[in-house]
Order: C-alpha cells, then structure tokens, then sequence
C-alpha cells in the first residue's frame, strides 16, 4: 500500500473511531434515562415520581377487562412480574387488545389509579396460524392432565 | 485462493469491464427478482394462513420485513463502497456507493409507511417515537443526507467523496436500528427471523419471507447495474469506451 492510501485509511478509520465512541457513549447514556415506559412494580417503587405523565407498561391481567355498559369507559389491570396497577381509559381501543397481552398506556397518576389518555397493544415476535396456536393449546392440556393423572398413579 | 480471482475482480473495478458484465447480468438480476417476488407474494398472499392473533392483517410483514432488511443491507454496502472510494478513490467504487442511496432511501421509505399503516390498527397509532421507529427514521434521513451532499458540489467526484463520508460516519446508525428492540423497551416487537437460534414463524409463513427477501436482494442488484452503467456512461463521457459504445448504437 503506498504512502497517501495508508495516510487516507488511517484518517478515515480515526473519524470513523472517533464518531464511534461519541456516539456509543451517547446511546449507552441515553440507555439510563431514556425510558419509553414504566412498568407497574417500577412506578409503585417511585420510579416515575418526576413525570406528571408517562407510559406504563405490562400485561393485561386475564379476566380484568371491564367495561361500561353506556360509554366507552373501561378499566382493566395491568400486570408485572412484581406489580399491578388498576388502569382507567376513555376511547376505542386497538385490535390487539386482550387478556394477558402487552400494552403500553399514556396518562397519569390519580391516587392509585391510572388514567390512560392513549392505549397501544405490543405486538409479540411469534407468528403462526390459528390452527397450530390451537394443536398447541390442546397439547398442552393434555400434557397436563396427564400428569396429573401420572401424580393420581404414584402413591 | 485461486490466483485468478483477485485479478478478474481488478479488472472488474474499470468502467468499461463493470458497464459490460452488468449489462449481461442485469436482464438475470430482473428475471430472479421477478420470479421470487410473485412466488413470495403468492405464498404470503394467498397461500400462507392467518395469524392467530392478527388474522389478515400481519401480510404486511411479507412487504414490511424485506424492506427493513434491505434498508440495512443497502447502507452497509453503501458504507463499505463508500470507504473504498475514500481511500482507493476508485471510480466504481464513488459510483456504486451513490447510486444505492436512492434505492435504500426508498426501501426506507417503504418501509415507514408499511409499517405505519400496520400500526394503526395493530398497536392503535400510526406513529410513535420509540427507538426502533425513530431510528429507521433517522436512517432514511441520513441517506437523504447522502443524496443532497453528492448533489451539492459541481464536480461529482468531489461531491461523491463528502458524501461517502457522510455515509461512514452513519453506517454507526444501522447496528442501532438492529438491535434498538434489545437495547431499549420498545413499542416494537423484538426479531421474528434469527440467523441463530430457532424463529418464532412458522415455516408456512417464513419460506414467501424468505422468497421475498431473495426478490429484494435481486431487484436491488438489477436497479444497481443500471443506474451504476448510466452513471459510468456520463462519467467518462470523453474516453474511447463510451465513444465506441456511442458510435455502435448509431449505426444499429
């Protein structure tokens, strides 16, 4: 490699470097405060204090959905690992929304209530046809009975 | 390695020899792209089954999915093309890496709006600015960068080298959109397709994916090898190739 190549490759890889670690130092920074959402165990641990509103995000917890017979007022529960939270919301919600499926909800605090302005519906990574969700959910019944019925067995 | 290789890809660098075999080439490129997109189509459209949670709704993904894919695959090509012509300063290499701007800008584009039109009824909004939504956004940005700079100087050599420098110091971008659902909590759902490790599709669904993404690669070399050969042709306007090519296609 001749002299002016080598200078260019080592000038363009010390910007490219140099880009490097500013940036990375930006995301790994942007990584301890910037939070797209609190999750309910996190906001009962006073997480989200600071922000008058934030998004709270969790599973709905299965049979939690109610909704008002009149308006379109409903309110569910919103799960963690470690937490739960009782969610208020006004409007139409997304076609994903369900029991035990991940939201993410827009709003505030009231007492220990949230009031949702906004609810989205994450989307799992997992794709595949009613059919095959179905033989699973037999299967895994089935799994289970007979293990139950192999506890039944043993003395 | 055989000791031909280097030498034909040697050879391959000089304009007349590159604008010959991407002629030959690119009638190819079109056909497979062709072919791969109406089986990937009429395997996602048609053949493939709902979802069980998002019913109909989730074919975008067979649009949606490859055109991510491309968006990233096209600005690294941009960027390590981009790096050759700095420090090379080999013609092809300027013009290989400008000229995949404007497809990967538009493989961005479709992109955002696919994915837009998904998120409305899907998650409830058609935008939100999470960091895998906003980081493609910033991605299409930065190829519009690229295309303005190369198009800012008079003189397209010049132009080419500060764009191309544009284009490396962005490459940074294209690991963060990838692994932005890890890094942060999204709103986006995390990778479906792993190169490592089992995917979570079923194989129904992931072999139109699949067909899909080989339409976009092939389609991406053939909208390449044309505008790389009507780039070349303006280039080296003044030499003996382009005037023989010229002189030919006269007589016919």
């Amino acid at each position: 490699m001749n002299p002016t190549r080598k200078r260019r490759l080592i000038i363009v890889a010390l910007v490219v470097a140099a880009a490097s670690l500013a940036i990375g130092l930006g995301v790994y920074a942007l990584q301890q405060n910037m939070n797209y959402l609190f999750t309910p165990s996190q906001v009962q641990a006073g997480r989200a204090d600071h922000y008058k509103t934030f998004r709270l995000g969790g599973m709905v917890k299965g049979g939690s959905i109610q909704r008002s017979d009149n308006s379109l007022k409903v309110t569910f529960t919103v799960i963690d690992a470690g937490g739960a939270m009782p969610v208020e919301y006004t409007g139409i919600l997304p076609d994903l929304f369900r029991d035990n499926q991940a939201v993410i909800a827009t709003g505030h605090m009231d007492g220990a209530r949230f009031v949702a302005t906004e609810v989205l519906a994450k989307h799992d990574a997992t794709y595949m046809p009613k059919e095959l969700k179905d033989a699973m959910a037999k299967a895994h019944a089935n799994k289970k009975i007979e293990e139950a019925a192999a506890q039944d067995k043993t003395p | 390695m055989a000791r031909w290789i280097p030498l034909w890809l040697h050879k391959l660098g000089s304009p007349p020899t590159f604008y010959r075999f991407a002629g030959a080439l690119r009638p190819w490129m079109l056909a497979l792209a062709l072919l791969f997109g109406l089986i990937g189509l009429y395997g996602g459209l048609v053949l493939a089954p709902p979802d069980y949670q998002q019913g109909d709704a989730y074919r975008i993904i067979f649009i949606h999915v490859p055109s991510a894919w491309m968006s990233m695959f096209i600005y690294a090509v941009m960027g390590v093309a981009a790096f050759i012509a700095l420090v090379w300063r080999i013609k092809l290499a300027e013009v290989v890496a400008m000229e995949s701007a404007p497809i990967g800008a538009a493989f961005t584009f479709i992109t955002l709006v696919t994915g837009s039109l998904w998120g409305k009824p899907m998650w409830g909004t058609w935008w939100t600015w999470d960091a895998r939504l906003t980081s493609e956004l910033v991605l299409l940005f930065l190829y519009l960068g690229v295309i303005g700079l190369y198009h800012a100087f008079e003189d397209r050599r010049q132009g080419a080298r500060a764009a191309a420098f544009l284009a490396i110091i962005g490459i940074i971008n294209v690991p963060i959109v990838h692994f932005s659902v890890n890094w942060w909590n999204t709103l986006h759902q995390g990778s479906t397709v792993n190169l490592f490790g089992p995917s979570k599709i079923a194989w129904d669904m992931l072999w139109p994916l699949l067909s899909m993404t080989l339409a976009t690669k092939f389609y991406y070399a053939a909208s390449l090898f044309r505008r790389v050969r009507t780039d070349l042709l303006a280039l080296e306007g003044g030499k003996d190739w382009v005037r023989k090519i010229a002189e030919s296609e006269a007589r016919t």
